[in-house]
């Protein structure tokens, strides 16, 4: 693509939906550019995965509002889809005119910021610092928009853990596991003690818990490697593979298995990011019992969140531009909230009442809201996250499933971790 | 279509011993000779150029890219030789995708042919409902994959699993399908047999319909039983579809994905690669690393070892149907005079 031609266009859609904001709703935008009529009948697609919490209702709302727009949305299931298909037609045509990225590869996407269309210049700075920033190239171009973030908190079963004599009220809970991963393992020794159960829904989520708490994991900023001499990983990897295993339902999550297991009482606790909240009334929806508790191990963690992001190749670009605006606006933002616990990445959204005093029924009416942002404030750490991020997560995820399913000893299972990275 | 246009220009051609003593050729004279020579051609050629644009571009082009380190999404690329081949041949990973996929091919197609003669054998009796029967083995077929994966994959849990659940419930041990290595070819090649079997039983089937009955009643009036004339009349004449079917298995079996890639929910094979197909590792360094270089390299490693095993089948089935292939009844016969009619 012609980069010039392509960043005038760019400051012209700036400028555009700049105008736009203003005179939102009103009829007869101008602007040079035909396309960019807010009267001309227009079609935009949206595409996400998982559960944004983009509804029907919320969509109907900017037809509305926008009498000329009509929006269509698709989900793929898991955003592993989501990332071949786009990664396939980035560049070439064929991606919807908005697309979701998820954090963990985002990084690959901004490989290409280039080829995706500029956000304007009204909606900067309305994010958290690092949230925008990790959207924003070198050339100073932000390119995402951001939807939520994943702070963590814990969420565990209330009935499981009065059965095993630990305290079951959110601010004993939250006491008992205040500390480090030491500290939450400690407990998850003491259920297992009494109940002869696992407490931990499976290890590998103990290990994506660590890493999210760790600057530079697999490599530095500059792209030296550092996945099998970093202490902090060797740290972790021995840890989970000691201590979380045995005390783990399962090794890796997403399996048949494992979400078959949410209802059933097989272990007592999940590490939650917001989303996790939905994830898990869809997978229970009969149990009772289910609380989430203000504590993260060693402070606070994210774990997930997404961007919007409008490929520049795109029909509609700067219909698609002022949709993403919207959608990832304060007000949209507590709305997916309340539809599937995506947790808003807005200032103004963080700060809003609404949000201090939002409350889910299933989790014990625990006031998620509050308990969300105080985890979201522990965030000390973003995680940097480079293009080859993947491809390490995922043989390190492996080398606990091996100790895990026993194929593997802990140290066997090290080495060939070390010989995998080493063949990248 | 083609032939009765063809056949009203044949009559010059007809003509030529003295078209070729005139020697000067009228243009319409020339232009008929033309046709009866490169109409034929031109009338196969679409196939032909079709292939050469889907067909031997991409694998020509599969193959310059597998020399480069490629970046699929902006369509560019750096020349660096075979290092890719090299790293595939060096990677621990690449061996075990090629036993597996060996492993899963003769778990599948082995019983499935063996049961897909059988199930033919049965429905070419005469029973009741003949149609109903043989549509309803079709069904799996119908079916798309990536369904039958799901299926099959929630039977197949470790936890809870239909299949171990009754295992359990029967006081055995539940099988780990998901760690140990036997075990998950099991499970993906009875994924791939419940999807095939009925589709090779029905071409089967077709190739034993075609088997002239009068050597069934001579057979009977011989006194040879059913499974004597299954055996000595039915097989022998089954070879030449049954190679065919040997073939097209081979080659979806040496190709096998989206069974292993379902298997779990990451699709990467196994933490060990217990189940990692060739297939599956080519799609997870392609669309999982955007890797396309060594892709396509290893695109080509199968491409060369589905055709060094389809000349290794060529080579046997030339032998073991050396005066039966595709010849018609006589060979058949000969075949059946010497089995049957000499007891």
């Amino acid at each position: 693509m012609n980069t010039r031609a392509f960043r005038r266009s760019a400051v012209a859609v700036a400028a555009f939906s700049a105008t736009a904001i203003v005179l939102a709703g009103c009829a007869g935008g101008g602007g040079e550019e035909p396309a960019g009529d807010s009267d001309e009948p227009v079609t935009l697609t949206i595409a996400t995965f998982n559960d944004f919490g983009y509804t029907d209702e919320l969509l109907q709302q900017y037809m509305d509002e926008h009498p000329n727009v009509t929006v269509e949305h698709t989900r793929a299931a898991e955003s592993g889809d989501a990332r071949s298909n786009y990664f396939a037609k980035l560049g070439k045509g064929g991606l919807a005119d908005i697309e979701a990225v998820e954090i963990d590869w985002f990084a690959e996407a901004m490989q290409y910021s280039d080829m995706l269309a500029e956000a304007p210049d009204s909606v900067k700075g309305r994010w958290l610092d690092w949230k925008e920033a990790a959207a924003t190239d070198a050339d100073g171009r932000l390119v995402g928009f951001g939807t939520d973030i994943g702070p963590q908190g814990i969420c565990y079963r209330a009935d499981l853990f009065e059965a095993a004599g630990l305290p079951s009220d959110r601010e004993g809970v939250a006491d008992l596991f205040n500390g480090d991963w030491e500290n939450f393992l400690d407990v998850a020794d003491q259920y297992k003690e009494a109940t002869g159960k696992p407490m931990i829904d499976s290890a590998n989520s103990v290990l994506q818990g660590i890493v999210n708490q760790i600057e530079y994991t697999y490599t530095e900023s500059d792209g030296t490697v550092i996945a099998t001499s970093n202490p902090e990983i060797e740290n972790a990897y021995k840890l989970v593979t000691e201590r979380a295993i045995p005390n783990s339902a399962y090794s890796g999550q997403w399996s048949d298995d494992w979400f078959a297991s949410m209802a059933n009482g097989e272990f007592a606790t999940m590490l939650c990011p917001g989303w996790m909240l939905g994830v898990i009334s869809g997978n229970a929806a009969d149990v009772t019992g289910w609380d989430i508790a203000d504590v993260f191990p060693n402070g606070g963690g994210n774990w997930g969140g997404s961007y919007l992001t409008v490929p520049a190749d795109g029909a509609n670009v700067d219909a698609a531009l002022a949709l993403a605006d919207w959608l990832t606006a304060p007000e949209q933002q507590m709305q997916a909230f309340a539809a599937a616990g995506t947790f808003p990445s807005q200032v103004e959204a963080l700060e809003s009442d609404e949000l201090a005093s939002a409350t889910n029924e299933y989790f014990n009416d625990a006031p998620t809201g509050e308990i969300l942002s105080t985890r979201a404030e522990a965030v000390t750490v973003a995680p940097y996250k480079d293009a080859s991020y993947f491809k390490y997560h995922d043989a390190l995820q492996n080398a606990v499933n091996r100790v895990f399913d026993g194929v593997e000893d802990e140290q066997t299972s090290w080495d060939t971790w070390v010989a995998e990275v080493e063949a990248f | 279509m083609t032939t009765t246009e063809a056949r009203p220009v044949a009559p010059p051609a007809g003509s030529e011993p003295e078209a070729r003593r005139v020697r000067v050729l009228s243009f319409s004279q020339k232009l008929s000779r033309w046709d009866l020579k490169f109409s034929p051609f031109l009338y196969i050629s679409p196939f032909f150029i079709m292939f050469a644009v889907v067909g031997l571009f991409p694998i020509a082009y599969t193959a310059v890219i597998s020399f480069m380190d490629w970046d699929l999404v902006r369509n560019e690329g750096e020349f660096i030789g075979i290092g890719q081949y090299v790293w595939l041949l060096q990677n621990p990973h690449f061996w075990a995708a090629l036993r597996n996929t060996f492993s899963i091919f003769l778990l599948s197609s082995v019983p499935q042919l063996i049961l897909a003669i059988f199930i033919a054998a049965m429905l070419d009796k005469n029973i009741r409902a003949k149609t109903f029967w043989r549509t309803s083995v079709l069904l799996p077929y119908v079916m798309a994959p990536v369904a039958v994966a799901l299926i099959f994959s929630n039977m197949f849990g470790d936890n809870h699993g239909l299949v171990n659940n009754i295992l359990t419930d029967l006081g055995l041990p539940a099988v780990q399908w998901h760690k140990e290595v036997f075990a998950s070819h099991v499970a993906i090649a009875t994924m791939v047999n419940f999807r095939w079997v009925g589709y090779n039983a029905l071409i089967l089937l077709a190739a034993m319909q075609a088997v002239p009955r009068e050597y069934y009643e001579a057979a009977t009036v011989d006194g040879a039983g059913g499974f004597r004339q299954f055996w000595s009349i039915t097989l022998p004449s089954l070879r030449p579809t049954l190679i065919f079917v040997i073939i097209t298995s081979t080659i979806g079996g040496l190709q096998i994905f989206d069974e292993p890639s379902q298997f779990d929910n990451t699709g990467e094979g196994g933490s060990a690669q217990q189940w990692l197909t060739i297939s599956l590792f080519l799609y997870n360094i392609g669309w999982r690393e955007w890797n396309f270089g060594r892709a396509a390299a290893l695109a080509w490693i199968l491409f060369l070892i589905i055709l060094v095993i389809g000349l290794i089948n060529l080579a046997i089935t030339r032998r073991l149907v050396r005066d039966e292939g595709g010849r018609g009844v006589s060979p058949l016969k000969r075949g059946l005079f010497k089995k049957g009619a000499g007891r």
